[in-house]
């Protein structure tokens, strides 16, 4: 499969992402799938600084930065009109962090969602707003620090659950990837390529100064999310059921990933194991889909 | 609804028209590739007619119905970004969700057309005309026309395109609510040949083009911000100048001419008084009754407000003896918006005239022509200093 991932480059050196950033490597892998006929839109988020400083930028895609709460409905607006003019063959995608997904554009995306628009919606999501300076958003995990959960967030393990908001507005496709899984990260963006109509990618994206890590951990630590369960890799097509299309061969306590992270050092071990038993009882389920 | 009456003998046919309605023909006689719009009264009826137009097929545009008026103005963006003609139309509250994006869109320099239906902004809930929705966004590099009647409003829409898409800066078009969009008039419908030879179809200069692909918004440096804004200052002062050449431009197409602002029995007049939007119908109606009794006034309506035509006001005012400013918007601490704008304008003048702060009316407050014969009646007695309530 990767062997026939394109050696053409979309996204440059000279970007100003932190050393280790799942971000920018998603986006170097995303728009390999796309190819060149893409547009992004990014509202406020990394990538509003990592896509470069005017004039110069890191993208040879046309970009369009949006304001926060606004990215899917600025979406709607270039999809539309790209239609209107006869260019449908472009890609639409927006490049949203969790903020601007789970948070304040969270209407918009819900709008777009339900009029079926027709384009790519990527949440990149780092736990927390980490352009700001790492403060917590409702996509940030139970335990974890941010400078606005000083001594970690309430232990309530029940993320907002994206894909379950997403899937009940009937979407073409939906999908969580991770860049330490690249052949299916691919795989999903070709598949999402290819599709019609309202499309979801939910990516985990690793920040090594969000999450307390060593910049060289990175690919590291995101295969240790989908191979503890706390972030599997699932897929949703209209008419058909969820799907996890990558099932860990050697899966590994979450305990390993917590105890890799510093931003989760005020977990104690009663913790660990309560959050422990919330991914077995979602993996049970899961499976049985499988 | 529309209702054409033939006059005879030859004469152009003249329709009946809602002001929403007229609003919608002239939006639809531009082509706007995307409409995005959500419901708020006064407005709604003009997007409701725009959407009938799709449904029938009589209008080729694609029609997003957005979850709020931040999506609205945000989908406009998106098509403008991507080199179309976008249109939509709010009000009020639905005016004021939009403000950051009003930013986005003049800073992004892209050309829109938005009409607002001018209507208070709680609290209270009040859906009458007023005019602090539109007049509380003015520092947001929009253009800013305000209409008296229905024509003026259809028209106004046209000749938005041909400027915002010349200076690349959007055009906020005014009606007041219910007064100019809930009252019908007998208007000109101009044929959409005659409009597509006006206003020809929207060659963006820089849009979303994967063959060039270029970035929009991304963080500028200090001194970049510094110049774009002063680059987006230099285009407003280019708009006076563009809008006369437009308004000449329109009249020999279809026959009706306009300015930026209009005097009415001016000459010789001691008192003028300065006013916006439908209000100036009355005021006009006042003026008439006013000078059969022998009292020296006059009227100078605004049609522009931003750009601030303070040079043809200075011409159109400056020999009066004083000024009675009629505001639909107040900026509390400072007075009528009209008003400070005005004297801002003759600031830098030794001479000029007495200007008085008269706050006419808010929510929507009844003006009769009866109204306004009084406060003209009292201009010796209201305060230079201080605005005037009544
Ligand atoms: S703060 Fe995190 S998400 Fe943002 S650029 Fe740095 S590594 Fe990437």
């Amino acid at each position: 499969m990767l062997w026939n991932v394109t050696k053409v480059e979309y996204m440059h050196n000279g970007h100003m992402a932190c050393p280790g950033c799942g971000a920018s490597l998603s986006m170097r892998h995303a728009l390999k799938a796309l190819g060149e006929e893409t547009v992004v839109i990014i509202p406020a988020c990394c990538w509003s600084i990592i896509g470069g400083i005017f004039p110069t930028s890191a993208l040879s895609v046309p970009a369009l930065h949006v304001p926060f709460a606004t990215a899917a409905a600025c979406a709607s607006g270039v999809r539309r009109a790209l239609l209107a003019q006869g260019r449908e063959k472009v890609t639409v995608m927006v490049w949203a962090g969790d903020g601007g997904t789970f948070d304040i554009g969270l209407q918009a995306l819900s709008g777009a969602a339900d009029r079926k628009e027709d384009f790519l919606y990527v949440c990149y999501d780092n736990e927390a707003y980490m352009n700001t300076g790492v403060q917590q958003s409702s996509a940030t995990p139970g335990g974890a620090w941010t400078s606005t959960t000083p001594g970690g967030k309430e232990m309530d393990f029940s993320k907002k659950d994206m894909f379950g908001i997403i899937k009940n507005h009937h979407p073409s496709y939906l999908a969580t990837a991770s860049v330490g899984h690249p052949e299916d990260f691919y795989a999903k963006f070709v598949k999402a390529y290819a599709k019609r109509g309202f499309r979801f990618l939910h990516l985990l994206s690793v920040c090594p100064p969000g999450w307390r890590i060593d910049s060289q951990d990175s690919v590291r630590i995101a295969r240790m999310a989908v191979e503890s369960g706390i972030f599997p890799l699932l897929e949703f097509e209209a008419g058909g059921e969820v799907r996890q299309t990558v099932i860990p061969e050697n899966p590994i306590p979450v305990n390993d990933y917590i105890k890799a992270q510093e931003r989760f050092r005020n977990m104690g071990a009663e913790e660990i194991k309560a959050l422990q038993a919330t991914i077995d009882e979602r993996n049970r389920r899961l499976l049985q889909h499988a | 609804m529309s209702y054409r009456a033939d006059q005879g003998g030859g004469a152009p046919k003249m329709d009946m028209l809602l002001g929403s309605d007229a609003v919608a023909y002239g939006a639809k006689l531009c082509k706007p590739d995307v409409i995005a719009a959500y419901p708020i009264t006064p407005q709604t009826h003009i997007v409701e007619t725009l959407s009938l137009m799709v449904d029938k097929g009589e209008l080729e545009s694609q029609f997003v119905k957005v979850e709020s008026e931040l999506s609205a103005i945000s989908a406009c963006y998106g098509a403008a970004a991507a080199g179309s003609r976008a249109f939509t139309a709010t009000s009020s509250h639905g005016l004021a969700l939009m403000h950051e994006v009003l930013h986005w869109f003049a800073g992004a320099r892209f050309p829109m057309v938005l009409v607002n239906a001018n209507r208070a902004m709680g609290a209270p809930w009040n859906i009458w005309t007023d005019q602090s929705d539109s007049l509380s966004q003015r520092d947001t590099g929009w253009l800013q026309l305000y209409c008296e009647t229905a024509q003026e409003a259809l028209d106004s829409v046209i000749i938005g395109y041909r400027v915002a898409e010349q200076v690349m800066l959007p055009v906020m078009v005014n009606i007041d609510g219910f007064i100019l969009s809930h009252t019908m008039e007998p208007l000109f419908i101009p044929e959409p040949d005659e409009v597509d030879t006006y206003l020809k179809r929207y060659e963006a200069p820089y849009f979303l083009d994967t063959e060039n692909p270029l970035s929009f918004g991304s963080a500028a440096t200090p001194d970049n911000f510094y110049n774009m804004r002063k680059y987006m200052a230099r285009a407003m002062k280019t708009v006076p100048r563009i809008l006369r050449e437009e308004f000449t431009g329109f009249e020999e197409h279809f026959g009706r001419s306009y300015s930026a602002i209009e005097s009415y029995r001016t000459e010789d007049a001691d008192t003028i008084i300065l006013v916006s939007g439908a209000l100036a119908g009355t005021s006009r109606v006042a003026v008439d009754r006013l000078r059969e009794q022998g009292v020296k006034v006059g009227l100078v309506k605004l049609r522009l407000f931003r750009p601030f035509p303070g040079e043809d006001l200075i011409r159109a005012l400056g020999s009066s003896g004083q000024v009675l400013v009629f505001n639909r918007a107040v900026s509390f601490g400072a007075g009528g918006t009209l008003s400070q704008e005005l004297r801002a304008a003759f600031y830098h003048l030794d001479k000029r005239p007495g200007i008085l702060d008269v706050v006419i009316s808010l929510g929507g407050k009844e003006v009769f022509p009866e109204t306004v014969a009084e406060v003209v009646g009292q201009a010796d007695q209201l305060s230079e200093e201080n605005s005037n309530w009544f």
